[in-house]
């Protein structure tokens, strides 16, 4: 086959599996549109924005665990995309990002619309490429999907020159992948492995601490059959929700500066913690030279450079989470003897339960459980960054992993649409809600009009409070309520989506939530639902910024 | 803490970039920097001295050099047996009368003197970072008008 540059992009698009591209074109990627002209090899969904196209891209990853793909122009495309880009690098998702370029002779030359894009994103990559010769073309995508979905996978952004993609050559498939310096370590050290079985036969205290690593590993099933076997108590972070069933008997929810305070106590009070795929961010840990002071650390963790980063790590493996955890289920024959932890553990519970106090007007709290009840906890849930994404970690049940898609190490305001839009186009089985704060939505609203075009039939439940509410509570808390330019006008959410073409609800009374969400999942369109909630209610419990995470402010005790 | 690290990375576009670049994001700079093509012409190899304020800041740097697609291997020196080079050129004032002191000088210093021309000298030296050290400071009586250096380069012992 004699293909064109963009052609050859396509066929290996297409043959790595790719389902949906999402972008947006511009002057130096009109090749690859002129290729895509009723291309049938996969689907193509036109955001309204660069960075819809990439949060969208990286929700789709998020939710099938395929590597999602972007497609933007030169310069300001480019440009536009790199806070999606980020926010996939933080979180660890696999994602490709393809831009268009200035044709090679002019690179340097500051030609229209030229952004030096692999020189922005070197460090918020997991490896980037310009392709300056179509020869090397197909080679570079193979490499792009296989670095970007393996090890601790990532983004990877190709930038492909004009003249690259007019240029003609006879295609080749390259049937393999060479890369002598890329080689994850896969399987943990057995020895290792049998000294962490030991510690954990040892252990009078111990906790499983897991992070987002379970779900990129899809090591859920082996964490489940370990923690029945150990019996002891399971805490996660923000990115490691739905990686173990949160109605499970063992389970302490979500650990940190909004976790549960029972999850916190216990951690502190630990003697071991068993961290998966988990790399102790100060969300997480609070200050640190106080954290876990009697605890042992066994740190499982694909890349080493995770590993005594910010908590010395008394025993490490590296590895693949699924692999080492089936090694070491071998190693264990049955739990350490815990009896005297777990009643502490349930003391803790019931000293500190989460709880929240009922009020006149709508609570968000109260809508986030609304919906887990009304899709039987089947929904993936979508967030934006704020109050009401740890309202959403806090109160929905999760127990299925890829079912809580959020921007966790970044904390990108308006991720959470336009991820929706991905999620749902991956996974058009499920109900798909992005829960928003009134300030966050506003951020890609304009997505409202790819929903509706290619009818990915959405349900945004907006948290209506009229603040930035996160930063009004750190104002209200530690700046004596100067509330600061956090007061936020909106737009009529209502007529906003009816002018886009898609269903606005108003809620204003607590009797209401329910028939709106109903009537919000009957409705084939995409929804908002403006929920107008309670307007300075706060996020507990709360761990103050740079405090050890067992000092509590808020909640019901 | 000066650390020297060597760092086997494939000879492509960009890669020095990504490498200084772990340096630079975290306030460290680079106190010298080699970099050459390998019997391999694939392979690059470069050899990078930095001032380490924090050993645990340095320790992460070598583990995210490592992560770089493009690097093969990465070594820190500075507990490793290993020989360290470094060739300096420098331009002194010589007029004609202070030739011989000058010559002298190279009994007990490394170096030589590579060109003679209108009242300057042009000497070359290659030694350890001592050597290198102890001759700047003998010829500093001449007064050095230019110094360049290639920076260390390490091979291990």
């Amino acid at each position: 086959m004699n293909l064109t540059g963009s052609e050859i992009l396509l066929e290996c698009l297409k043959r790595e599996g790719v389902e949906v591209v999402f972008g947006y074109p511009g002057g130096q990627i009109l090749p690859t549109f002129d290729a895509l002209y009723g291309y049938e090899g996969f689907k193509f969904i036109l955001t309204r924005h660069e960075q819809g196209a990439a949060h969208a891209a990286d929700g789709y990853a998020r939710a099938t665990g395929k590597a999602g793909v972007c497609l933007a122009t030169s310069g300001p495309g480019a440009t536009n995309l790199v806070t999606g880009i980020a926010n996939a690098y933080m979180d660890s998702i696999p994602m490709v990002a393809i831009c268009g370029q200035v044709p090679t002779a002019l690179i340097g030359n500051d030609a229209f619309q030229e952004a030096d894009i692999t020189g922005i994103t070197r460090p918020i990559t997991k490896h980037n490429y310009l392709v300056k010769d179509i020869k090397d073309l197909a080679r570079i995508v193979r490499e792009a999907f296989y670095i970007a979905s393996t090890g601790r996978p990532g983004p990877v952004l190709i930038d492909l020159p004009k003249d690259v993609q007019v240029a003609r050559m006879e295609f080749v498939w390259p049937e393999e992948i060479k890369l002598r310096s890329y080689n994850p370590n896969i399987f943990g050290h057995p020895g290792q492995i049998k000294r962490a079985a030991k510690l954990i036969m040892k252990a009078k205290k111990p906790i499983l601490y897991i992070g987002g690593g379970i779900i990129t590993s899809g090591a859920s099933f082996e964490l489940l059959e370990l923690a029945q076997k150990l019996g002891c108590p399971v805490t996660w972070t923000l990115m490691g929700i739905g990686g173990f069933p949160s109605n499970h008997q063992q389970s302490l929810g979500m650990l940190g500066m909004h976790g549960t305070a029972y999850a916190n106590h216990s951690i502190m009070e630990s003697d071991l913690i068993i961290a998966l795929g988990a790399r102790f961010d100060d969300r997480v840990t609070g200050r640190l030279d106080v954290f876990a002071p009697t605890a042992k650390v066994i740190h499982v963790d694909i890349d080493p450079s995770s590993i005594s980063k910010n908590v010395h790590v008394d025993l490490p493996i590296v590895g693949d989470l699924k692999q080492v955890l089936v090694e070491l289920l071998r190693e264990i024959n049955s739990g350490p003897q815990i009896e005297d932890w777990l009643k502490h553990v349930d003391h803790l519970k019931k000293k500190y339960p989460m709880g929240y106090k009922d009020k006149s007007k709508i609570l968000p709290q109260y809508v986030i459980q609304q919906i887990d009840e009304v899709t039987a906890g089947e929904a993936i849930i979508c967030t934006e960054v704020g109050q009401h994404q740890m309202w959403a970690a806090q109160w929905f049940n999760y127990t299925q992993p890829r079912t809580f898609i959020s921007s966790g190490g970044l904390g990108t305001m308006g991720f959470g649409f336009p991820a929706a839009m991905g999620v749902k186009l991956g996974r058009p089985d499920k109900i798909v809600f992005d829960v928003a704060g009134d300030g966050s939505i506003q951020m890609n609203i304009q997505e409202l009009g790819t929903c509706v075009a290619n009818k990915i039939n959405v349900k945004v439940a907006i948290l209506n409070n009229g603040y930035l509410g996160m930063v009004r509570q750190w104002q209200e808390l530690f700046y004596q309520r100067r509330y600061s330019y956090t007061p936020i006008s909106s737009p009529d959410f209502v007529k906003l989506a009816q002018s886009y073409g898609a269903v606005g609800i108003r809620v204003v009374k607590k009797e209401e939530v329910r028939p709106a969400l109903e009537r919000a999942i009957e409705t084939d369109n995409t929804v908002f639902i403006d929920f107008q909630v309670e307007e300075e209610e706060n996020v507990y419990p709360m761990v103050p910024a740079g405090e050890a995470i067992n000092n509590i402010i808020g909640g019901l005790a | 803490m000066k650390h020297t690290i060597s760092v086997l990375v494939e000879n492509k576009f960009g890669v020095l970039a990504r490498v200084a670049g772990l340096f630079s994001a975290r306030g460290y700079n680079i106190a010298s920097l080699a970099v050459s093509e390998t019997l391999d012409p694939e392979i690059s190899y470069m050899t990078i001295v930095v001032d380490a304020k924090d050993e645990k800041v340095l320790e992460q740097i070598n583990k995210q050099l490592n992560k770089l697609i493009d690097v093969i291997t990465v070594t820190d020196f500075t507990k490793k047996d290993h020989l360290e080079r470094e060739l300096v050129l420098v331009k002194v004032n010589c007029l004609a009368k202070d030739k011989q002191a000058l010559e002298g000088l190279f009994d007990k210093f490394v170096g030589k003197i590579i060109q003679t021309k209108d009242n300057t000298a042009i000497i070359e030296a290659i030694g350890d970072q001592d050597q290198v050290k102890a001759l700047l400071g003998a010829l500093s009586k001449f007064g050095v008008k230019e110094l360049v250096r290639t920076g260390k380069l390490v091979i291990s012992s």
